[in-house]
This record gives structure tokens, C-alpha cells and sequence, in this order.
């Protein structure tokens, strides 16, 4: 699909003029490199949602199901009354345009309908048709638009060139989050059974076996084995890695990527190693393998199914409480939905860090804390010997994964982490990192290789941060905490700003990690010499 | 298109009042039925609208972050731009309802040759925004010595320092000056930025066109076709005391301030005009960040299938247990 792709330098040739069209007439041409194909109906069936069939969003006829407006109609109404959110959204929009560059994938494409208020306007004027006096009125001169198949298909293409970052919301001034109006547009859409396969084919290996890819629990544990075996090479040291252990103190709950994607492994080797310095009593489990969530991106009943293992295996194993690890939109569901929506988890006890005595007071209710926070606490009181120079080959930014970023406030723990265990260290313009990160353009479920175009489109802003502190500090590595970062900034990078490599915060960890026993480190968790190979007996 | 419908129908209200006023039987038309109409239609239809928000529940709690939680000891937290207290919360909606902080974030992109993206402060509109609100709340409020009796001395404090100005007499208000040259701007950039007048509807320009016809119809009774202030003061009295008449010398362009305020009154509860009361309610700028720390009810949690732990050992067994894997039933 890359090789299609148009170069750089051809898709840098963005046009911001408006066409002359009106909007409110839909039009979309799915046009191949921008759209993700729709999903197979066993992925469909398996979760038991409407309307299973094969289908391609390209198509004339999207197999609708006959009575698919009045479903529309009937579950916007509902959602209007279960969200205020989304009532809200729906009527306090002034079209005040503050949002509207503030979108990567309007910055990337010069598409007016990916400004994040033409993107809820594309809902907004279905709801003022049929929910409100002028719009039910007066039609089209009450800013109201009938719902046909055409406005549906838009839907369709515009709600999946969103990923759900809420960066527009930072800047709206009255916190008009378009995400939330994406995510009831994927509902509404899942209604009639219009989805993309890129989602819910991980959603329904999900529900199965606990993890996106449909890693079964032999597999699973063969990874975990081998990654122990590799970690033993590399240090001399053998860690465990306990799955499914009853009464350990803690439920280690990664992204499944990190058993088997790179540069993710890495992650998980630096994790793994950590545990072992302090003689963490934790546990992995296979039937919980997954932290990350297409429900999130599907519905929010889906996302509350998939994400009930967490609690009920933390249950069944006896632990005290739940330790996370580097996933974006898994921490946003964590910290925004889990806890409201399969808690209360009374059985677990508020986290307390067994090595230092921290009481983790901000995840006293949920019971789950971020492997960032869990180390940054370690650092900071001095349990962990660490040999920075070690990631002397890196010069490293650190990349701010959308949900730890605005749907948390996960800002500092992961810089505090980053600065102790490398000494080059530079941030990106303030303009695109923290509360106003730049998404990778290919998160909620769009990291699809059929929609290679749209996500370099959408990535644009982001690597162009990239490439500005390359050219200015020599950076050669994008540090983040996000599985789907992982996934889809190298080939984003490679894209844009040749050459630049991309790890998890914790890779570095497990390099500048002055482990008991280990050997003389001469490369790094991924194989590469060290910068200065050490003499025996470490630093 | 969008831009010209709404001015045609400002333009023909306010032919129609011109004309109705001349019409002796249509005054009381114009002066008494249809403010009480506006009035009435403005408070049920902004409380109706209000309920209909606050009856929709909030199921989850999903303040949009904008700076550092509060987490471990050592960090400090954004306080006021991702609170954690209650008093955090009143702070951050303090500062989005009286200064716009979100607005005052504003930048624009743009894109340049390499090709490189580059970011710069944009802070008219957030100025514009300020200016319109802020001018528009103080002339409402000076014009309430119309309406009361005696003036209270806090409004004649505000009319007399707004008017501190002397140009000409009557002393032109600067809360005038600002309001006409904030909407000036506001509607210019809505036709000259070509991304902004693509999205607008005809219900943008409307708002605006109502706000220029009342600032123009009250600066020209100021200052050109002097009104009888008497006179509107006592049919302004006589709406509030229930009691009202349509005195001689109320003129025609009183009339027409009189019914285009009527108009945006009965106008506002449809409106996007909502926004006023709605930023209290949005739920990404007037929740705490703690949803780790303390539980948030959704009251219709939906009720969900799962895959429990035990189907999913059922249906793995023969492999967790050749993997090894300790398994709930041998
Ligand atoms: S910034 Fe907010 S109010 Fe302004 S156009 Fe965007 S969503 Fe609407
Ligand atoms: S949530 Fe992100 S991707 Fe979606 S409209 Fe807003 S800025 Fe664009």
C-alpha cells in the first residue's frame, strides 16, 4: 500500500481553499489510501452486532438494513437523552471556527469537513432536522439537513478520519470535545452495521482471548518465555515472568503488542527487567493480555465489555491492586470509564507501592496505577540505580500519546522518567506537545495500511514537530507511552523524516538499568552497541 | 447566500416596525404585545432548554485535560487547567465564562515551503470575543435605568464612567464604540476568512444582524433622531409594572430597538445563543479530574454480555494446561 502512496513532497501540497460546493450536499469520493475497509461479518456475528455482510465502503450498495433511518433516528434520540455530552455539543456551537486548524488531519488534507466543527456540523444539522423547532420548521433555512444514505456514507468517511484525540476540544471555548461526537457517530453507525475491519476484528479477538491479535494462552505464555530467554541473553539474568499467578500482589496489565510487535518487545523486555531490580511480586495474565480497548472506538457498550476482564481476573487472582503499561487509549479508558463502568472494585486495596511506601492517593478508587507514575516514584526516592549513559546513543523527544495527555494529565511522570535515564533530552515546540500533542493520525483504530494516505495526511503535524527538533538537536528518537505510537509513528517517520527511531519510556529504562548480577552491557534491549560499551561489573 | 437572506429579513423587521408605528392601533402592537410575547417565549424557552440539558445525565466523567494531574507528591499539578478540587473546577469555569481562557489559546497554522507547519498566536478573536461580551453585559446593565425607578447609583456610577468620553452631546458611550466595532469584526471575519464563511449558516449572520440593528437603531436615538427619553422610560415602566402604554412621544425608531430586541429575545432559546447557559453544563471543562480517585455513577450503566473467565477457560483448556498454566478446573 506504501508504494501507492504519493511522495512527500505531493502530499505536502495542501490545498486550504474551500470548494465552491455546499457543504450540506454530500459528497464523498472514497477514493483508495483514504478510508478503512468494512468489516467481515464473522468479526460482526462474534460480538452480535447488527446487520453482519460483506461489504466495501467503495461500493454503490452498503446493504443497509431497510429500516436503517428510522434506527438512526431512534438511537440518536436515545443518545440524546442518555448523554448530555452529546445534547450539549449538538447545541451550543457557535461556529466560531477557533477549533478548526487545530486538527491534524484538517492540517494534513485541507478538507473543510476535517475541521472539527464541520465534523460535528455533518451530525449537528441531521440533528437539527429532526430535534429541534427551526430545523423541523423551516428545514434547510433552519440549518437542517434530511438523513440520506449519502450523509450516512459521509459519516462514515469523516467519523473515521477522526482519531478521537480531542485535541479540538483544548481549544473550543466551551470545551466542545468533536471526539465525543465521533464516538456517538461510530455508534450510530454500528447500529446498521457499518464499521471498519481494523477495529473490530481486534475488538472480537479481544472478547475471545483477552487480546488484539487472538494470542491464545499457549502463545501468549511462549512470548513471554522467549522474552525471557532473550532478556537472559542480553543481561545474564533470568527474570520471571508469573502469568496467571494467584495471590501476587499486583496484575501487570499490558498492551498485547508488546509480546509480539516492535519496537514494543523492547518495552516489555525494559518492564520485565525492572520488576526483577526491585523483586516486584506481580503477575501477567493471559486471559486479561490486553489492556488496550477497540471498544473505546466501537461503543460504549463494546468498550465496557471488553474492558470487564480487567476487574474480574484482578478478582479471581487475589491481587491487591492493578498496575498498567504503555498504552494510550487504554488509560483513557482506565481512567475516564473503567472504574464507572465495571466497578466499584472494592475488592482491591488502595495501590501502595511496595518498594517505597507511596500511597498512589489519585488511583484510590479505581485501584490502577501507570507504570510512568509507578517509576517515577521509584526514581524519585532513590530505588533504582540507574546508568544513563547507557542511552548515550539516543538523543531523544518524548511524544505525547493524545489519552494519557488530555484525557489524564500524564505529563510530567513520563519526562521525570525520561530525563533520569538519558541524558540528551529535548522537547518539541511547545505548540505540539502536551495538552496540545499532535496525535500519530492513525489512532481509534485508523493504523490501517489501506488508509496509508489519510494517515500520513493526518500524522503530517507531528512528524513536522519531529523533523524541527531533528534538524535543530540532531533528536534520533521519538520516546512514548502508547502502543498504537509504537505501532504507526515508524512507518509515519519514514515517511516524513527518514532515519528516526521510535521507543516505549521503558526500553530506555530497562537499557540504563544497573541490575545485580547482569553482565557487562554492551548493547542496548534492542541488540545495538552501546555508545560506550562498559567494562565488566557495570557502572 | 448564507450572508444575505438574514440581513434581508433584518432589513424587512425593521421596515415593518418603521411602518407599524405609523399605524396608531399597531403601536400597542409593537410596544406591549409583542415584548410580553418575546419575554414570555425567552424565559420558558431557556428553562425548557436548560431542563432538557440537565435531565440528560452525565454518565461519564470526561473533563478534557489541559495540564499536569495530580498524581505523586513531588509533581505539582495544574490546579486550575486540570483541577482536582471542587475549588479548581470553579476557578477553570471562572476563567472559560469571564476571560475565555480556552479562546485565548488561539493560533493559527500555517503552512509553508519545506514543507514546514508553523504555529503562531492568534488572539483577535479571543479580543473581539472579550470586547462583544463584556460591552454588551455593561450596556444591558446601563440600560436598566430605563426600567427602574429610582436609578440605583451603581447604574448611574456605570453610565456616568461609561460615558467618561465626552465627544459631542450626549456623550457617546464607549461601551458603544467597543460593541459596534467588536460585531464589526466579528461579522467581517465571518465573509472575509474563506474556511469561516464556507461553514456559516444563515442562523450566524442572523445573531449578528439583530445585534448590529439594535446597536444602530439606539446610537441613532442617542445621537442623530433624538428620542424623548421620558417617554420610552415610561413605557419602559410601564412593561415591568404590568401597566403598560405607548406614550405620544415614544417615535418610531424607539419601536423598531423595542421590537428587533423582541426578536432576539424570542430568537435566543432556539439559538446558538444557548451558549450562554450551556458553559456552565459542558462536561469537559466543569468536572474535577479524579476519576481514579473517587467513583462516578453512570445511572443507566448499561447492561452488557461478557466473556467471563471461566468460557474462556472452557474454551482453552487443553492449551493452558499444555502451556503449563495453572487452570480453575483441572
Ligand atoms: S471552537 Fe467550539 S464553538 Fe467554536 S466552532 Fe469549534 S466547536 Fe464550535
Ligand atoms: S478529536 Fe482530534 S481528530 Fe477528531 S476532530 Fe478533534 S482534533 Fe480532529
Amino acid at each position: 500500500m506504501a508504494e501507492e502512496a504519493p511522495a512527500p513532497a505531493e502530499l505536502a501540497k495542501v490545498d486550504y481553499r474551500p470548494p465552491a460546493r455546499d457543504w450540506r450536499e454530500p459528497a464523498v469520493d472514497f477514493r483508495r489510501g483514504t478510508y478503512c475497509y468494512g468489516a467481515a461479518p464473522k468479526n460482526l456475528q462474534y460480538l452480535g452486532l447488527p446487520n453482519p455482510r460483506p461489504w466495501q465502503p467503495h461500493d454503490a450498495d452498503w446493504k443497509l438494513p431497510p429500516d436503517w433511518k428510522q434506527t438512526i433516528l431512534a438511537g440518536m434520540k436515545d443518545r440524546l437523552e442518555r448523554f448530555r455530552s452529546f445534547r450539549l455539543f449538538m447545541d451550543i456551537c457557535v461556529r466560531c471556527g477557533a477549533c478548526a486548524d487545530k486538527c491534524h488531519f484538517y492540517l494534513g488534507t485541507g478538507d473543510p469537513k476535517n475541521m472539527p466543527v464541520l465534523r460535528a456540523e455533518l451530525m449537528r444539522s441531521v440533528y437539527r432536522r429532526y430535534f429541534t423547532l427551526p430545523g423541523r420548521l423551516l428545514g434547510r433555512l433552519g440549518g437542517g439537513r434530511e438523513l440520506t444514505e449519502d450523509v450516512l456514507k459521509e459519516w462514515f468517511y469523516y467519523y473515521h478520519q477522526c482519531t478521537e484525540c480531542r485535541r479540538c476540544s483544548v481549544f473550543c471555548p466551551f470545551g466542545i470535545d468533536t471526539a465525543e461526537v465521533t464516538m456517538m457517530g461510530r455508534e450510530l453507525l454500528t447500529l446498521v452495521g457499518c464499521n471498519i475491519n481494523w477495529i473490530l476484528e481486534p475488538a472480537a479477538n479481544c472478547y475471545r482471548t483477552g487480546n488484539h491479535l487472538g494470542i491464545q494462552p499457549h502463545a501468549f505464555k511462549d512470548s513471554v518465555d522467549f522474552a525471557v530467554d532473550e532478556l537472559e541473553e542480553m543481561t545474564g539474568i533470568r527474570v520471571e515472568a508469573p502469568i496467571n499467578k494467584k495471590g501476587a500482589e499486583i496484575l501487570y496489565v499490558i498492551p498485547s503488542a508488546e509480546t509480539f510487535g516492535t519496537p514494543h518487545y523492547y518495552t516489555l523486555l525494559g518492564t520485565l527487567l525492572l520488576f526483577h531490580a526491585i523483586g516486584l511480586d506481580y503477575t501477567l495474565s493471559a486471559y486479561a493480555s490486553e489492556g488496550g480497548n477497540f471498544g473505546l472506538f466501537t461503543s460504549h457498550e463494546v468498550m465496557k465489555r471488553l474492558n470487564a476482564k480487567i476487574y474480574a481476573e484482578a478478582r479471581r487472582l487475589g491481587v491487591k491492586w492493578i498496575l498498567g503499561g504503555e498504552c494510550g487509549h487504554m488509560w483513557r479508558v482506565v481512567h475516564q470509564y473503567m472504574d464507572t463502568m465495571n466497578g466499584p472494585a472494592d475488592f482491591l486495596e488502595e495501590p501502595v507501592s511496595p518498594v517505597t511506601g507511596t500511597r498512589f492517593a489519585q488511583a484510590r478508587s479505581t485501584k490502577m496505577v501507570h507504570i510512568c507514575e509507578f517509576t517515577a516514584d521509584l526514581i524519585r526516592e532513590g530505588k533504582l540505580r540507574v546508568d544513563p549513559r547507557r542511552n548515550d546513543h539516543w538523543v531523544a523527544t518524548f511524544h505525547d500519546s493524545c489519552n494519557p495527555a488530555r484525557a489524564m494529565g500524564l505529563l510530567e511522570e513520563p519526562r521525570f522518567v525520561l530525563r533520569s535515564v538519558c541524558q540528551r533530552f529535548h522537547e518539541m515546540p511547545e505548540s505540539t506537545i502536551r495538552e496540545r500533542t499532535f496525535c500519530c493520525g492513525s489512532g481509534s483504530g485508523l493504523g490501517t495500511d489501506e488508509n496509508f494516505e489519510m494517515r500520513m495526511r493526518g500524522g503530517f503535524p507531528r512528524a513536522n514537530a519531529v523533523r524541527h527538533v531533528r534538524d535543530r538537536f540532531g533528536v534520533n528518537l521519538v520516546a512514548c507511552i502508547c502502543a498504537i505510537d509504537k505501532a504507526t509513528l515508524p512507518p509515519l517517520l519514514e515517511y516524513w523524516v527518514p532515519g528516526m527511531n521510535v521507543a516505549g519510556v521503558h526500553e530506555l529504562v530497562g537499557n540504563a538499568l544497573v541490575v545485580e548480577g547482569e553482565k557487562a552491557r554492551t548493547q542496548d534491549l534492542r541488540g545495538q552497541p552501546l555508545a560506550s560499551p562498559e567494562a565488566p561489573a557495570g557502572a | 447566500m448564507s450572508a444575505l437572506a438574514p440581513l434581508a429579513l433584518v432589513l424587512l423587521l425593521a421596515g415593518l416596525a418603521l411602518g407599524a408605528a405609523q399605524i396608531a392601533g399597531l403601536r400597542p402592537v409593537l410596544g406591549v404585545l409583542l415584548p410580553y410575547a418575546a419575554f414570555v417565549t425567552f424565559l420558558l424557552g431557556v428553562c425548557h432548554r436548560i431542563l432538557v440539558w440537565v435531565r440528560a445525565p452525565v454518565p461519564f466523567r470526561i473533563p478534557t485535560t489541559c495540564g499536569q494531574q495530580r498524581s505523586l507528591p513531588w509533581i505539582t499539578p495544574s490546579r486550575i487547567e486540570n483541577p482536582s478540587s471542587t475549588a479548581g473546577v470553579v476557578a477553570r469555569m471562572a476563567l472559560e465564562v469571564c476571560l475565555f481562557r480556552s479562546l485565548l489559546r488561539g493560533s493559527r497554522a500555517e503552512l509553508r515551503e519545506g514543507p514546514r507547519l508553523v504555529y503562531a498566536d492568534d488572539r483577535l478573536l479571543w479580543l473581539a470575543a472579550l470586547a462583544f461580551h463584556w460591552s454588551l453585559l455593561l450596556v444591558v446593565l446601563r440600560h436598566l435605568r430605563f426600567f427602574l425607578e429610582p436609578v440605583p447609583a451603581a447604574i448611574r456610577a456605570l453610565a456616568a464612567l461609561d460615558g467618561f468620553f465626552q465627544l459631542g452631546a450626549p456623550g457617546l458611550y464607549a461601551t458603544d464604540v467597543v460593541l459596534v466595532a467588536a460585531l464589526g469584526y466579528l461579522l467581517w471575519r465571518r465573509l472575509a476568512n474563506p474556511q469561516l464563511r464556507y461553514l456559516s449558516l444563515s442562523a450566524d449572520y442572523f445573531a449578528l444582524y439583530l445585534l448590529l440593528g439594535l446597536a444602530a437603531s439606539g446610537l441613532l436615538m442617542r445621537h442623530v433622531v433624538r428620542a424623548d427619553v421620558l417617554a420610552v422610560k415610561q413605557l419602559a415602566l410601564g412593561l415591568v409594572t404590568l401597566s403598560p402604554t405607548v406614550p405620544e412621544g415614544v417615535g418610531s425608531l424607539a419601536l423598531l430597538h423595542l421590537l428587533l430586541l423582541s426578536t432576539l429575545a424570542a430568537y435566543f432559546p432556539f439559538s446558538k445563543l444557548m451558549h450562554m447557559g450551556g458553559i456552565f453544563l459542558s462536561p469537559t471543562r466543569n468536572l474535577a479530574n479524579t476519576s481514579r480517585a473517587h467513583r462516578h455513577v453512570n445511572p443507566w450503566n448499561a447492561p452488557v454480555a461478557t466473556h467471563s473467565y471461566e468460557e474462556w477457560e472452557d474454551e482453552f483448556r487443553d492449551k493452558i494446561r499444555a502451556a503449563g498454566l495453572p487452570l480453575e478446573k483441572g
